[in-house]
């Protein structure tokens, strides 16, 4: 695949907003789910990428699954993004787009319930999905929808903190051009202020860079 | 002004948008978030004057309200399902006084079993306590509600009990238009009491009443909420020419035109059964959604005219009765009463599970087909039920349902098995 295909690509995650006319109500909707360990700001992670969507001028909705809030429990949360108004509250049971905040959970939750070979994948970890012993399950998936980007590492880098959900958020802006690498920034420094704002997004920013450069090397492998 | 925020948080600014002048306030899950903002509110400065009270138990703070309302204070709590219960007393109190306090009820199930989740339980046990019991759809809605809540609260001197679902909507975060102060300033006047206590002109609140009178006092707090039954419609219209948006109103329609089967419910499923419907209109089903807005009063000859031209009724309900079946479904039944239209019970969504559009929709079709059945259990375990059946069967000791019921489902947090 060449970039222009590329970018189609990310637009056809836009194209896949588009919806019919008012004769025939298609709502369509993006959904995320995001899963990750309590204290890792999983809740917070879809907030601000509601906010990003909402900062489009889009409708978007982001919630919890909702259960007890231990630390290093595991945790998920949902976002939708929609072109209208989102009228279903159902936790997202088959997401376009899967978050992994913590590479761990892996052993520990079903986190790939629901998904298919189209879903993106976007996964926290300094590894491959070969390396967290994923390569046999998403053979068939498409291999540009799933991408890594060690997360926590620009985190303790950025923020000084392993806190990597704003800097995910810079890494899916990257994978599926849903909202923009501008909006995610937006978002991040309407919830936060001073150095934590402006570390979550110089993190976020690289790892928008670090997941985009890794989208053309996979269109280099990939094969005609 | 749009914000995208969460449910809890747009609930709270709307409440101070309405200039409570006590707030008494004890957390539980899902309302805390609410309180909680409007603390911060207060502290802020922002709501002025305001006297918020942290009391010791939901019991205190019903009864805090009560006292505040009647002494002339625009008065507002929130609570939600043990916390709902451990009030109840003073619920009926306010009600029976027609004292127009205003509360949040974060719809959240009752236990025993102990459960954190969203059903609608608790609202459904205050059915009958006297106050207004609006629910809403959306947190547009949940906002917009509370303004309308306390104009009619204060004109017929009433209670109103907003009703959310916990969870669903108190902890989503959503687009929400809200209010801005002079549009909430010009729509809802100053607080002018029908009762107050006020020691420059002694008087009491609260008299017993012998059964001389007790059936006449109570036939006036029905004649209230059927002067509710107008105002409510009224107040909704007049809320969309101040503010833009269509909120609250009795009840609301969507896509009954021409439909046979009409599914009917309250609260946030609403969503999730228009987008089936959607669906199944596309494939050319004639179903259309009824969702009630007002609970109590309940208004049951808008509910006749919705019904009239359908067959069947299919009542999502997320509470029931048990021993019998629907609670809303009571109501609806007795509203078509002399329609040949059939009622069907879904009960569904208890303690937190989620009601899904996959799930909902063979049961629609099948009801569509005219093959429902009187009463359903959305996805009810039946291989689950049944082993602790035969359990009970076969042994005097077979222990507690609860934890035998999570044993078989291997779930790990039972103790001590």
């Amino acid at each position: 695949m060449r970039t222009d295909e590329v970018h189609q690509e990310t637009m056809a995650g836009r194209a896949h907003l588009v919806t019919a006319g008012e004769s025939a109500p298609v709502r369509s909707t993006f959904e995320v789910r995001i899963h990750g360990r309590g204290g890792q700001g999983v809740v917070t992670a879809a907030e601000l990428l509601s906010v990003a969507a909402f900062n489009e001028g889009r409708w978007a909705q982001a919630f919890p699954s909702f259960g007890s809030e231990r630390t290093g429990a595991p945790v998920v949360a949902f976002c939708r993004i929609s072109e209208r108004e989102i009228r279903t509250h159902e936790p997202v049971l088959a997401p376009d787009a899967l978050i992994i905040q913590d590479a761990t959970l892996i052993h520990q939750v079903d986190l790939f319930s629901g998904v298919t070979a189209d879903t993106y994948i976007l996964l926290n970890t300094a590894g491959s999905f070969d390396d967290l012993g994923l390569g046999e399950f998403v053979a068939g998936f498409r291999h540009d929808h799933l991408l890594t980007v060690p997360a926590t590492e620009l985190a303790m880098r950025h923020i000084g903190r392993p806190v990597p959900n704003a800097v995910l958020l810079g890494g899916f802006a990257g994978m599926t051009g849903v909202v923009s690498e501008e909006s995610v920034v937006a978002a991040i420094r309407q919830r936060f202020a001073g150095p934590l704002a402006e570390g979550n997004v110089a993190a976020a920013r690289e790892a928008f860079r670090y997941v985009t450069d890794e989208e053309k090397e996979l269109e280099r492998a990939a094969p005609d | 002004m749009l914000r995208q925020i969460e449910g809890s948080r747009a609930v709270a600014e709307t409440v101070a948008l309405c200039r409570p002048e006590v707030v008494s306030a004890y957390p539980i899950s899902p309302q805390t978030h609410i309180v909680e903002a409007v603390g911060e509110l207060v502290k802020s400065g922002r709501l002025s004057p305001c006297e918020f009270i942290n009391v010791e138990s939901e019991f205190a703070a019903m009864s805090v309200a009560i006292g505040a309302s009647a002494a002339g204070a625009r008065a507002y709590t929130a609570t939600a399902s043990q916390g709902l219960l451990f009030m109840m007393e003073a619920v009926y109190n306010a009600g029976g006084l027609g004292l127009p306090i205003v509360m949040t009820l974060a719809n959240r199930a009752i236990g025993a079993p102990i459960n954190i989740w969203n059903d609608h339980s608790d609202a459904m046990s205050a059915r009958d306590a006297g106050w207004v019991q609006l629910f809403a759809e959306t947190n547009q809605e949940a906002a917009d509600l509370h303004v309308q809540a306390f104009l009619l609260a204060e004109e017929l001197s009433l209670p109103v009990m907003v009703c959310m679902d916990g969870f669903i909507l108190t902890h989503a975060v959503e687009r929400v238009d809200l209010a801005e102060q002079d549009d909430v300033d010009r729509f809802l006047p100053p607080y002018e009491p029908r009762q107050v206590l006020d020691p420059d002109d002694p008087m009491s609140i609260g008299a017993m009443v012998g059964p001389d009178a007790f059936e006449e006092v109570r036939y006036l707090a029905h004649a209230r909420h059927l002067q509710a039954l107008e105002r409510i419609p009224e107040i909704a219209t007049d809320f969309a020419s101040a503010f833009g948006r269509t909120s609250g109103g009795l009840l609301h329609t969507y896509r009954t035109d021409d439909a046979d089967t009409v599914v009917v419910a309250l609260g946030s499923v609403l969503g999730t059964i228009k987008d089936l419907v959607d669906v199944m209109r596309d494939e050319g089903t004639r179903i259309g959604v009824l969702g009630i807005t007002s609970f109590r009063p309940f208004p049951a000859a808008a509910v006749r005219s919705a019904l009239e031209g359908a067959a069947r009724v299919v009542v999502v309900e997320k509470a029931f009765s048990v021993g019998f079946g629907g609670v809303l479904s009571t109501d609806i039944a007795m509203a078509v009463t002399g329609l040949a239209l059939a009622v069907h019970t879904v009960v569904a969504g208890l303690g937190g599970r989620p009601v899904t559009g996959a799930a909902l929709r063979p049961v629609l079709i099948a009801a569509a087909e005219g093959n429902a059945e009187g009463l359903t259990f959305l996805e009810l375990d039946r291989g689950i039920v049944d082993r602790e059946l035969a359990r009970m069967a076969e042994h005097r000791h077979s222990g507690p349902t609860a934890e035998n019921v999570l044993r078989d489902l291997g779930t790990a947090t039972v103790q001590g098995v």
